[in-house]
């Protein structure tokens, strides 16, 4: 690690040059996003003066606080679910072994590597076709809205749950397990106190990740939304598109508070890895 | 738990079988343990099956549709003519400068955070934890927005032409350009190819390094001899990182090119939403994913699923 590994000279010098040129690169833009969201110029890169103007036509703006609205109940409901699902999966796929385990496996990891368009597109056609089919067979009436934003959304975040609880479970040991079992603790009595404990941090990571992707997906959500029931970032999207205005700045610096806000948490938890001696007193 | 619940919970120990060492009633704990796996993983398994293997077998079925004159998809047997599409200069060219501003993109990419890298993963454990979480948060945080924010910077009269314009090097006008297209890739998916890199460099026993520069090869030398071969994995790892999503890329072209820069990702959708295409539309987005398939096959084959 010492010694020449470390460069000397004009190297050592452009090599922290370079380091902390990429630090500027990453936080310049996100941190001029944020003054400029202060600025009362109508035109959204000039500098007019400071105002909390537009974040108070944030909070006023009724098109923008439900679409917020509908963000929130999309995310938490697809997280509680995919959480659910991609929970049983981890440990189906970790802990037994069962015809067709191979194709799950594929299956599982296709929806983290899809291109969003790809995966946006399928969701198009699918409700397009699943709601028809809805109404010929018992005439039931439903156009893309919650429902259908909802279900693409856990149908991506069960794949990365999954990965990230089955990173924790493969780095537990298992014999706790067999301990438990072998102590005549039934299956679900082994589960709920050994393995539940110890693979938490996992399963509340792969949550506030499953949050933070629900929240930001723009890309599927659009292909999925329909009049009157669209997610925040596909609303602001829209704004963008039609030309930008300060109060797309003011959205725009919530949206990242949000998702630093969760990366935070996520990191936090991650770090209650390094001290996991979970006890059966965790759980009284 | 309360200690009134306990008893209904806890099994009376039952007496042991004898039959147990039989292979019969072996074969028939493995299939009952078999059967056990199945149903935990049923709820997921089936959800995807309903809700992402059916969608994409009806993006497959409709790339081999025809179109009638009412411009609707059609089925009349297995038709190859959207795929014949794919031929034509329009779509060719759309598909050749996303891979050409793809293959820009990996490349700056590369270049910037190999470097970086090697710098993180020669700090003190300690400073390297810190420099690596504010690596985290941009990787994180709301891609849209990222994106945004150059849209704010770049913009007319805006702070980068201001900069250039101090600078003396005249006021720059990018947006709406490949190249403002190019940055935002950039600036996006960077974190993907620092991260993969990070851990392969981080890796590698530095004592090799020193090892080499020892026995008198140059500085250039010990880069292209020890280390880049020892951290091929993280290198391939990380441009398949960030090719694919910016093969693909929808949102950042949409918020920085213009109209002469149109990429794959926004004419597949402008096929679905707006041209009504939708056998064109099905069959590139099936060139998308066995791009992304091959590249991902790539990436497990080189152990980046290790990284």
């Amino acid at each position: 690690m010492s010694g020449v590994a470390r460069p000397r000279g004009f190297t050592r010098w452009a090599l922290a040059a370079n380091a902390w040129l990429v630090y500027l690169f990453f936080y310049a833009p996100i941190i001029l996003l944020v003054v400029f969201s202060f600025s009362a110029d109508r035109n959204v890169g000039r500098w007019g003066g400071f105002t909390f103007g537009w974040y108070g036509e944030f909070a006023e703006n009724q098109a923008v606080q439900s679409a917020m609205w509908v963000s929130v109940r999309v995310a938490l409901v697809s997280t509680v679910i995919s959480v659910v699902l991609g929970t049983l999966a981890a440990l189906s796929l970790e802990r037994f072994r069962f015809r067709g385990q191979k194709v799950f496996d594929g299956l599982l990891y296709l929806p983290i590597i899809i291109p969003d368009v790809t995966m946006a597109v399928m969701m198009l056609l699918f409700f397009t076709q699943f709601f028809s089919l809805l109404e010929t067979l018992f005439g039931i009436e439903m156009r893309n809205g919650f429902l259908s934003i909802t279900l693409s959304h856990i149908a991506f975040n069960i794949s990365f749950v999954s990965v990230v609880v089955r990173a924790r479970l493969a780095g537990m040991d298992q014999r706790m397990e067999e301990a438990a079992m072998d102590l005549y603790a039934s299956r679900i009595l082994a589960f709920r106190h050994v393995t539940l404990p110890q693979i938490l941090p996992g399963i509340l990571g792969g949550a506030l990740l499953a949050l933070t992707l629900s929240l930001d997906d723009v890309v599927v959500t659009q292909f999925t939304s329909g009049p009157g029931s669209t997610t925040l970032p596909v609303y602001v999207f829209g704004l963008i598109r039609r030309g930008v205005t300060p109060l797309v700045n003011a959205v725009s610096v919530i949206m990242l508070a949000a998702s630093i806000g969760l990366v935070g948490l996520y990191l936090a938890v991650s770090r209650l890895r390094s001290d996991s001696s979970p006890s059966l007193e965790d759980q009284a | 738990m309360t200690m009134t619940e306990a008893p209904d919970e806890i099994e009376e120990p039952k007496p042991i079988e004898v039959e147990a060492a039989t292979p019969e009633f072996e074969a028939a704990a493995a299939r009952a343990e078999a059967r056990r796996g199945l149903m935990i993983a049923a709820p997921a398994y089936l959800y995807l099956i309903l809700f992402f293997g059916i969608p994409l077998a009806i993006v497959f079925a409709y790339s081999f549709a025809t179109r009638n004159r009412f411009g609707e998809a059609v089925f009349d047997g297995v038709s190859f003519e959207a795929y014949a599409k794919l031929g034509e200069p329009i779509v060719r060219d759309i598909i050749l400068r996303s891979l050409w501003l793809a293959v820009l993109t990996t490349v700056i990419c590369l270049v910037v955070a190999y470097p970086f890298s090697y710098y993180l993963a020669t700090r003190s454990p300690k400073t390297r934890n810190i420099l690596l979480v504010f690596v985290m948060i941009p990787f994180w945080s709301n891609f849209l927005v990222r994106n945004y924010a150059w849209r704010v910077i770049l913009g007319n009269d805006g702070v980068a032409s201001k900069t250039t314009g101090f600078l003396g090097l005249g006021e720059i006008e990018i947006l709406f350009t490949p190249t403002a297209v190019v940055l935002g890739l950039v600036y996006g998916f960077l974190p993907f190819m620092v991260l993969p890199l990070y851990a392969s460099i981080e890796r590698i026993d530095l004592s090799l390094v020193e090892a080499s520069r020892d026995l008198y090869a140059s500085g250039w030398q010990t880069f292209r001899r020890v280390l880049l071969p020892l951290s091929m994995p993280g290198v391939v790892a990380g441009s398949i990182l960030v090719f694919v999503p910016s093969f693909g890329a929808y949102v950042t072209p949409e918020i920085l090119g213009g109209a002469k820069t149109t990429l794959l990702g926004s004419y597949i959708v402008t096929q679905f939403l707006t041209a009504r295409n939708l056998p064109v539309g099905a069959s590139l987005s099936f060139v998308l994913m066995a791009v992304m398939l091959a590249s991902a096959i790539v990436y497990f084959r080189s152990g980046g699923k290790n990284l």
